[in-house]
This record gives C-alpha cells, sequence and structure tokens, in this order.
C-alpha cells in the first residue's frame, strides 16, 4: 500500500497512525507533491494532530532515542527516508527497544548513516556560514544536503542573541529569520543578497587577506583541505569568491534590493513577514 | 599604516603557531552580551587554509616587534622584517566585526615580546580587558602567556581568556641554550605550573561558590618546534607525557620546523618540514591521551624514533604479536582500544552493539572499525574475515601497503637509458 502525506513531520506520524488502524503494510510514503500515479492501491493520508500526538507519545515511551531519531531522520537526504523511519518504529513497536543498542542493525543503520550525516552537515555548517551586514542586519546563505536550519537555529540564536539576523537556505527555499529573541523558518521562493556597503567590503577583503595569509605555502597540502572542507561548501564562504564581492556598491545600497523578496522589503528593515506568527513550526 | 597592511603582517608573523583550537569552553550566552563558546567536543573550525589546518580563531600576534634573539625565529631581532603594532581598539574592533560574521570562533592573541614580557603582557590584558568589558564579548580567547612575565600579570590574564598556553618551543634545555639564548627552562616552566596550581585551585572555588570567577576555564597547552633540534621522537613523546601528566596539559602541540632562515645550527634552508613525522607524533599524542598507551611502550631506547610507514598503533601491535587476536565480543575496552582499526567512538559501540546480540565480521564496519588495518588483529565470534590469509611476514608489507595511499607521494623522476645502475 502507497500512503501519500503532505509533506510534514505530523502527516508522516499519520501515516504511521493509519497503517496501523488500517492494518495494512506500507511499501511507499510519498509526499503529495512527488507523488505519480500508479497502478498500486494507494490512499491519502489527512494530517491530524491528535493522531501524531499519540504516535509521538507513544515512541517516545518506549524509546525516547528513537523519537529523535525520527525528528532527525526527517530532515535528511535519505531516499524513502519516511519509509526506513517506518521500518524503525514498526521493529520499535513489535520487538522493543533492545535492537537500538546495535548500530550495525540493517533497520536501524540506514537511517543513523543519514542522521550522522545531517550532524557533520550541521557541525560543518556552524563553522562554514558567512554572514554579511547589510543596514544592521546580518544575511547569509547556504547550500546544504539536508534540512539543518531548525539545528542551526539554537546555535546561531544563543550566539547572536542581540542581533538581528536570517539564514537563506537555497537547497529547500526556506529561511530562518531571528529578531528580538524570536526565530522561526519560513519558505522563501527567492532571494537575493545585496551587494556590500562599503564597510561590509571592507572587512571581507581584511577576512580575505587573513585567510589568505595564514596558510604556510611549505605546507601547502589542498588535499587535506578539501577532506576537511568539500568544495560544495565553498560557494557561500567569503574567502572563495571573485573580485568583484569586495568591491563595494554605494549607489544601491540605499535602495532596496531588486529582487529582494516580498517576505524582507529591504536589507535595511526586520523581516516582518517571517516573526508575524512566532509561535508556529514548520 | 592602515589595518589591512598590519593584519597581514602580523598574521604572517602569527602563523607558525600550531594551535588553533576553541574546543573545553563550554560557556553559555549571557543577556547582553556577544557570542558563546562552542558547545561541541571538538570546537568548531570556521575555514580551513590552504596548507588543511583549521583555522577557529583570529590569529595574529599584537606586536612583532621582539626583543628576543631565537634563532628559528621570524620575529627574532635581528631579522630585517616589516614591524607593526595593533592598538587595543583596532584588534577588539576586528575580533568582534569578524565574530559577528561567523569567521571566527574568537581571538588567539600573541605577540613579540616588546620591551619586556612585563610590558607585553600589560598590553595584552589591555586588550582583553577592552574586548570583555566594552565590547561585552563572550566567545572564546586563547592568549600566550610570555616566559618571565610577573605572576599577578598572568592571573589577571588567565581571568579574561579561555585558554593560556606558554610555548616549550624546543623539546630540549641545549636546544634552548643553542638557538634562544634568552629562553631558560625555568621561566618557561614557572607560568605553566602557576597556571596548573592555579585552575585546580579555581576547581575548588567553583565548588564552594558557583559565581567565582574563572581561571583559564579551557585550561592551557603548550607546543614543540619538530625538527629544528636533534632529539628524538623517544625524548618528545616522554616530555609530552610528562607534560601530561604533571601540568595536566589540554594538548600539547608539535609544529614541524618550517626554514626560514640560513644558520649554522639549524638544519638548511632547503630541507623539507618534516610532515610525516609530525603526523606520527600526533598520532603517538592521541594515543597517549584516549588509548591508555604510555611513551615506553612505544618506543624504547633501541627504536628511538617512529616507523614512518605504519602508524604508532600499527607499530606496537606488530611488536605484540602475542596479544592478538582480539576476540571483538569478550574483550574489555581497554583491549579493544589497543587494536588497531579500532578508536574509542568505535570501541565505545563494539561494547553496547554486543549487549544486543553477537557480533559478526560483516557488522564491524558499520560499527566504525577501520577492517584494512584491523582484520589481522580481531576475530568475532571466533572467525576473521573470509579469505584472509597472512604470515606475522606478510602483515607488515600489507599494513605498509594500506597505509601508502595516505602517505605524501614521491616525486616522479624521468627514467633515462644513461643512468648508472646501481
Amino acid at each position: 500500500m502507497i500512503y501519500i502525506y503532505d509533506g510534514s513531520f505530523n502527516g508522516f506520524l499519520c501515516c504511521i497512525f493509519d497503517s496501523y488502524a488500517n492494518k495494512e503494510v506500507l511499501t511507499a510514503i510519498c509526499r503529495d507533491e512527488d507523488f505519480v500515479p500508479t497502478l498500486f492501491a494507494s490512499r491519502a493520508i489527512q494530517t491530524d494532530r491528535d493522531h501524531a500526538n499519540r504516535v509521538l507519545r507513544k515512541i517516545v515511551k518506549c524509546s525516547p532515542y528513537t523519537a529523535e531519531l525520527l525528528q532527525k531522520g526527517f530532515l535528511t537526504c535519505l531516499p524513502d527516508k519516511e519509509l526506513y523511519l517506518y521500518h524503525l518504529v514498526v521493529k520499535l513497536l513489535k520487538e522493543g527497544p533492545g535492537f537500538l543498542r546495535n548500530f550495525s542493525d540493517e533497520t536501524l543503520y540506514p537511517v543513523l548513516k543519514a542522521v550522522r550525516h545531517l550532524q557533520g552537515e550541521v557541525h560543518l555548517l556552524k563553522g562554514f556560514i558567512r554572514f554579511s551586514e547589510l543596514g544592521g542586519v546580518l544575511g547569509s546563505e547556504i547550500e546544504p544536503k539536508n534540512r539543518v536550519l531548525p539545528l542551526l537555529r539554537s546555535h546561531f540564536c544563543a550566539r547572536y542573541q542581540n542581533e538581528t539576523f536570517f539564514i537563506y537556505d537555497r537547497t529547500h527555499k526556506e529561511a530562518l529569520f531571528y529578531a528580538a529573541g524570536k526565530a522561526v523558518i519560513r519558505p522563501l521562493e527567492d532571494f537575493q543578497m545585496a551587494p556590500p556597503d562599503e564597510t561590509e567590503a571592507r572587512y571581507r577583503l581584511l577576512w580575505k587577506r587573513f585567510y589568505d595569509t595564514i596558510a604556510i605555502k611549505e605546507r601547502y597540502n589542498p588535499k587535506c583541505r578539501m577532506t576537511q572542507m568539500p568544495k560544495r561548501y565553498w560557494g557561500t564562504m567569503t574567502e572563495f569568491q571573485n573580485a568583484d564581492y569586495f568591491k563595494a556598491q554605494s549607489s544601491s545600497a540605499a535602495a532596496p534590493a531588486p529582487a529582494a523578496p516580498a517576505g524582507i522589503s529591504g536589507p535595511g528593515t526586520p523581516p516582518e513577514h517571517g516573526l508575524s506568527a512566532p509561535g508556529s513550526d514548520p | 599604516m592602515d589595518v589591512l597592511e598590519k593584519l597581514t603582517i602580523l598574521t604572517d608573523a602569527a602563523k607558525y603557531d600550531a594551535a588553533c583550537t576553541s574546543s573545553g569552553g563550554n560557556r553559555a550566552a549571557k543577556k547582553g552580551y556577544i557570542g558563546n563558546t562552542s558547545t561541541s567536543v571538538a570546537g568548531c573550525c570556521h575555514t580551513f587554509s590552504a596548507d588543511g589546518r583549521c583555522v577557529s580563531l583570529l590569529k595574529v600576534l599584537l606586536t612583532n616587534r621582539c626583543v628576543y634573539d631565537c634563532k628559528y625565529c621570524v620575529n627574532r631581532r635581528s631579522n630585517d622584517t616589516r614591524r607593526a603594532a595593533f592598538t587595543p581598539e583596532e584588534l577588539a574592533d576586528l575580533t568582534i566585526s569578524f565574530y559577528r560574521r561567523n569567521y571566527i570562533e574568537g581571538l588567539f592573541l600573541s605577540s613579540g615580546v616588546f620591551r619586556s614580557p612585563d610590558y607585553t603582557t600589560e598590553l595584552m590584558i589591555r586588550t582583553l580587558r577592552l574586548l570583555r568589558e566594552t565590547y561585552r564579548f563572550n566567545g572564546y580567547i586563547h592568549a600566550k602567556a610570555i616566559p618571565g612575565t610577573a605572576p599577578e600579570l598572568v592571573e589577571q590574564l588567565g581571568l579574561l581568556a579561555d585558554r593560556l598556553s606558554v610555548n616549550i618551543e624546543l623539546p630540549s634545555e641545549a636546544g634552548l641554550k643553542t638557538l634562544a639564548p634568552d629562553k631558560t627552562k625555568s621561566a618557561i616552566l614557572t607560568p605553566m605550573r602557576q597556571i596548573q596550581a592555579r585552575n585546580c585551585q579555581n576547581k575548588e572555588e567553583l565548588i564552594k561558590y558557583r559565581h567565582a570567577p574563572k581561571f583559564a576555564p579551557a585550561g592551557q597547552s603548550t607546543q614543540l618546534i619538530v625538527g629544528a633540534t636533534p632529539d628524538s621522537d623517544f625524548h618528545i613523546l616522554r616530555l609530552t607525557q610528562g607534560l601530561y601528566d604533571r601540568y595536566h596539559l589540554k594538548r600539547v602541540f608539535y609544529s614541524a620546523y618550517v626554514p626560514v632562515m640560513e644558520h649554522a645550527l639549524l638544519p638548511a634552508k632547503d630541507v623539507k618540514p618534516p610532515l610525516l613525522r609530525e603526523h606520527r607524533l600526533y598520532q603517538a599524542d592521541w594515543l597517549l591521551r584516549f588509548y591508555g598507551f604510555r611513551a615506553e611502550e612505544l618506543l624504547d631506547e633501541q627504536h628511538r624514533d617512529f616507523d614512518t610507514r605504519v602508524d604508532p598503533k600499527c607499530s606496537w601491535a606488530l611488536a605484540h604479536l602475542e596479544f592478538f587476536p582480539v576476540e571483538v565480543n569478550t574483550a574489555d575496552y581497554e583491549t579493544l582500544l589497543r587494536i588497531p582499526g579500532v578508536g574509542v567512538i568505535s570501541a565505545k559501540r563494539i561494547l553496547s552493539a554486543r549487549r544486543a546480540g553477537r557480533l559478526r565480521i560483516d557488522d564491524l564496519p558499520k560499527l566504525g572499525v577501520v577492517m584494512k588495518r584491523a582484520q589481522y588483529f580481531l576475530t568475532a565470534s571466533g572467525k576473521i574475515p573470509d579469505g584472509l590469509r597472512f604470515t606475522p611476514d606478510s602483515l607488515l608489507r600489507s599494513l605498509i601497503a594500506a597505509e601508502r595511499p595516505q602517505l605524501p607521494q614521491q616525486e616522479m623522476v624521468q627514467l633515462s637509458l644513461f643512468d648508472a645502475v646501481v
């Protein structure tokens, strides 16, 4: 049986709930936007907060660790992650939490591997994210493989608690906004960073110079650098940008950037759209 | 001179310092302050420079003017190089601006000895105080304690910084005498002892009074230059062990000597830095700190230097074949850690996994065991991997073959028909 859900975590939990309620074994769990009609039987699942909470409560009762794995596993880029997580829950409910000790267990291992990949990426991005200051707001862009924003939130909100900042995730087209102690993650279709002003360009240049100077020529080791910092991160890092990135464009700094989306009216103003409903969590 | 130029000169002068870690502190964010220290055990790397080293902190000198004349150092008095000095305001502004943009995790402040150790330390204290009090910076600060500084100043520095370090520089007193005539062993060890004693005292204070000011909460570290003097690996490793045992250092860093000048007492300028030797020392250092090895087990009077072809743990295992094979289903943690290819994480995973059922060979790679090394030294449920055959002789060859791709390759040389046959 193929279940189709709305793509939210609660929707996924409802799939688990309904599979037990209908006594059906799932062969695939699809987001509604990815679903391609097939000849196999399929069922669209309605998201019901109560059902989702019941499933989560039960899992937390059996094993809080699995609940954490589910939440993190749902953020990973593992293909068919829903099905892997579903199998994990089924095994947990059938056998109890004993098998979770064995990291090489065939149900647990793929999930664990994906979660480790996610956590590795989060750890690297904590260092590799680069902010640009534009009119008092710190902004940055990233291109991660996994949905890292929910896990980056607490780190950056604690560190820059007196700042206003946002992080735009180009891959998943969503952004984390933070201002005045409140953080939200909102979908954002398109975003273009405004060009830097004088001060920003100066600090970018200072950093680039620091980066170029700190390397010891006699120890040049590009392979080691690439192992530690894969090239896919370089695109959004200040030290690897071309000369244009370090040029101040004073004329456009005053006017709002033409491509700035409706959500944030310009680089200078705090993101009001994002902060209108701080309680809701995507 | 503008800040860009100063930054270039003072970074260039600081780059030979190996330490650049932001681990060990776990200070939470404070209201009204900017920043916190990384909660991760490994610290946080913000970028990696072209030589593959982690850049975590803004590593600069306060000034590269120096009254000392250490032969191996680029900043020595007799060297004809451009000199510069940051003002405390410039450096504080730079740190905060970099920190806000998430370029760095904090500041690594070192300095040449300007006028006297006390005067330099006072300048450093002024910079750190400005950062901590005026700019309300709550991030990581690593400060160098300069040998010969008054204890009162070291005390003040420790209250402002997260980690202090005193560089030992050369692994023997004879080396110090010839290459760094202005430094003595006792001048280096005095502040080290003071920091250690003060750290212990601070731990007691913190138990009694929760809000007692913290003295260098991330401990202290030091650095040794490898390859500038003829000291053996055994000597260096025993020194390291002594420092960990007696001075409770968090880290000892090794820095392969990069020839920066021609001098009769130093290696020639065309000598490549001994990077592989440095690497082996780091591997051995990890064995001392996390694997329960002692320096005397890894090396002895007959074997005074590491075999560069295989790592120290493999060398040890090859010399103690009677210890192996280890059965992973029954061996205790300390024994598991002795297997080449099994690390702290995989050993803990083995302990946890075998409570859920017997382990088979196929399970081990999934637990993080590096089988290309470990397969020769372990059994799982009494079995070794299928088809694996080896003798004690072929073992060394296989291990070297497994290691070779990781090592720096020899340069290719065009063969010539007319070369003399050797």
